[in-house]
């Protein structure tokens, strides 16, 4: 390269700002179009919103659609419902894959390659073989083991995911790459393996622990085909249940259905906004992994 | 498998002397161990056998059989699941349907995701809101997306229409048309993924080494050859990782379909997942939607087990 193509007077129009912005700004506009199109129509009355063509500016902002949403659907039930379904959930495949994880990653016993080939197996297939089964198996238990924490139950929504094979398989995974030191002089000095794992290898698992906590997370809060086939009265419904029953009942009122959308999302974007760090490593970490 | 028997015998996580030569304190140590282990074990496992392992099993055994929930009576009827499945014409258009998805859905996704994570791979203002806005389709639930998306694309009273009226499209019909709205649950679904495909395209572009961009721009590569000989190589592992990912979420579309369309207008977007579902549920038919439930099973190893092979051929591992 010449001094003189280095030094060449720029003729080109230049931007005070990054040429990418131009790229930016739209593509922005475009991913939250439909948040603000959600917002906009949650506040407008039923005339607004079926006026054509349509207002970008409301009237007067409805507010009320909000309480009469609330009051037309049991949509706190809803979310104590989710929230609760999704905090056991991810509390018990903490403890449970845990266990098991560390088990297969450090202890010997009969049997265990058997049951981790098994285990295995069945990560590759998917819930649709198995919802049938799952489906005829929860209701069995509920009617005869569980005391009626069955079908139509939000225990049928716990129970079946609160071990899962990813789980099990992924702390296993983490748990292999920790130095034995610690462990064995923990061992020497009389630990039980229960002590050991509380005290020394779970500590250094955190970060483990935290990918496998915001993914099971968001798996139980979104999660709908389960819910749809293990759940029909509306006081046991999680809120992507409740919310399309909702929508089934009131198919054109779009303001309601709006202001509903909107009650149903907030809480998991806020969630969201305020661990975004952690929920985008979690989901950064299984691509790496998969690759 | 050949194992040498030295190999064999090496087993991970034996700590301390082993051989013939244990002392009895030892042995107690590893009946112990036995007990330890299946005690972490048990619990964890029971569950994943009880609703993973043993449903697999059953449903295979179910798709042999003629059962009805509501009859009650189970015979074994051998392959007339799989036969009826086979001379089933809604299987044969739900085939199509899921394959048309997926095959639009799948490079749909990357190519919006690629493009963004490049241009929201560097140090500008604002860099932050522009990957917020990315991500936050990620905090969504499909049932959330499709609820918005329905209302976006209603034809009558949607903001899609009175955008394209304005550049002089007339109506459409979108989710009630049977030519269109299959492409509506690709758009919507596209969006829904967008913050995922973002995060890991992102992650990927971070781990590429600066020093290899600019060694590439000083033997005279402009911007879009570095791109297409040394980026794209080395993001390959990403979206080998996309692209299988993608996949067998796409084969197992449900939710939006659910929502928005239920299989219709005319069964135009009765994917195999809707189908089975609607099968097994709606007229109980377990046998035949475990039939079902088993092609499906089949297709996804079949477009997996290619993409790999596939796959393999132009993907670049540093390692």
């Amino acid at each position: 390269m010449t001094a003189t193509t280095m030094v060449r007077p720029r003729s080109r129009l230049r931007l005070p700002f990054s040429p990418w912005h131009l790229v930016l700004v739209p593509a922005a506009v475009v991913l939250l179009f439909p948040f603000a199109w959600l917002l906009l129509t949650s506040l407008e009355t039923s005339s607004e919103a079926l006026h054509f063509p349509p207002l970008l500016t409301p009237h007067v902002l409805k507010l009320s659609n909000y309480p009469a949403a609330w009051n037309s659907a049991p949509f706190g039930r809803f979310f104590i419902n989710s929230a609760v379904v999704a905090v056991t959930t991810v509390l018990s495949n903490l403890v449970l894959c845990s266990l098991a994880g560390y088990a297969f990653a450090r202890l010997r016993f009969l049997g265990r390659g058997l049951l981790f080939a098994t285990i295995m197996a069945t990560l590759m297939v998917p819930f649709q073989v198995t919802m049938i089964p799952q489906f005829i198996i929860t209701k069995w238990l509920g009617v005869h083991v569980l005391a009626g924490v069955g079908i139509n139950h939000i225990g049928a929504l716990i129970l079946p995911n609160a071990a899962t094979a990813f789980g099990v398989f992924f702390l296993r995974q983490f748990f292999r790459t920790l130095p034995l030191e610690y462990e064995e002089s923990a061992r020497v000095d009389g630990a039980s393996r229960l002590k050991v794992l509380w005290h020394i290898v779970l500590p250094l698992s955190a970060p483990a622990l935290a990918t496998l906590a915001a993914l099971t997370f968001i798996d139980s809060w979104n999660s709908f085909l389960w819910p749809l086939i293990a759940v029909d009265s509306t006081n046991q419904m999680t809120l992507p249940l409740g919310l399309a029953t909702f929508q089934g009942a009131h198919s054109t009122e779009w303001p309601l259905l709006m202001a509903a959308n909107m009650m149903s999302l907030t809480p998991m974007l806020v969630i969201f906004f305020v661990a975004q760090r952690y929920f985008v490593r979690s989901v950064a970490a299984t691509g790496l992994a998969g690759t | 498998m050949a194992v040498s028997p030295a190999v064999a015998r090496r087993r991970p996580g034996r700590l301390g002397p082993s051989g013939p030569q244990r002392s009895p304190a030892r042995r107690r140590a590893r009946a112990g161990e036995q007990f330890t282990g299946w005690g972490f074990v048990t619990p964890g496992v029971a569950v994943i056998l009880l609703f993973g392992a043993v449903p697999i099993v059953w449903s295979a055994i179910m798709s042999f059989q003629q059962d009805n929930l509501l009859t009650g009576n189970t015979p074994f009827v051998g392959l007339r699941n799989y036969r009826q499945m086979v001379h089933d014409p809604v299987v044969a258009s739900a085939i199509g349907h899921t394959l048309t998805y997926t095959a639009l859905f799948v490079p749909g996704t990357m190519i919006v995701g690629l493009f963004l994570a490049v241009a929201m791979n560097r140090k500008i203002r604002f860099i932050s809101f522009y990957r917020t806005a990315a991500y936050a389709t990620m905090a969504i639930s499909t049932i959330s997306e499709a609820l918005v998306f329905i209302w976006l694309f209603d034809p009558s009273y949607g903001i899609v229409n009175y955008a394209l009226h304005l550049v002089g499209i007339p109506q459409q019909q979108f989710l009630n048309s049977p030519t269109e709205a299959l492409f509506v649950i690709v758009i919507m679904t596209i969006w829904g993924w967008t913050g995922f495909a973002v995060v890991i395209y992102l992650a990927a572009l971070q781990g590429v080494p600066a020093g290899l961009i600019e060694a590439a721009a000083i033997d005279g590569a402009g911007p879009w050859r570095t791109f297409r000989k040394v980026t794209l190589p080395l993001l390959s592992p990403a979206s080998l990782f996309l692209a299988v990912w993608l996949t067998i979420n796409a084969l197992q579309l449900f939710d939006e379909v659910y929502l928005s369309t239920q299989g219709g207008p005319l069964h135009a977007t009765t994917v195999l997942v809707y189908y089975l579902y609607y099968e097994a549920f709606q007229t109980f038919q377990f046998g035949y939607a475990s039939a079902i439930a088993y092609f499906l099973f089949v297709i996804i190893i079949v477009v997996t087990v290619i993409q790999f092979r596939v796959g393999r051929r132009f993907t670049y591992y540093r390692s």
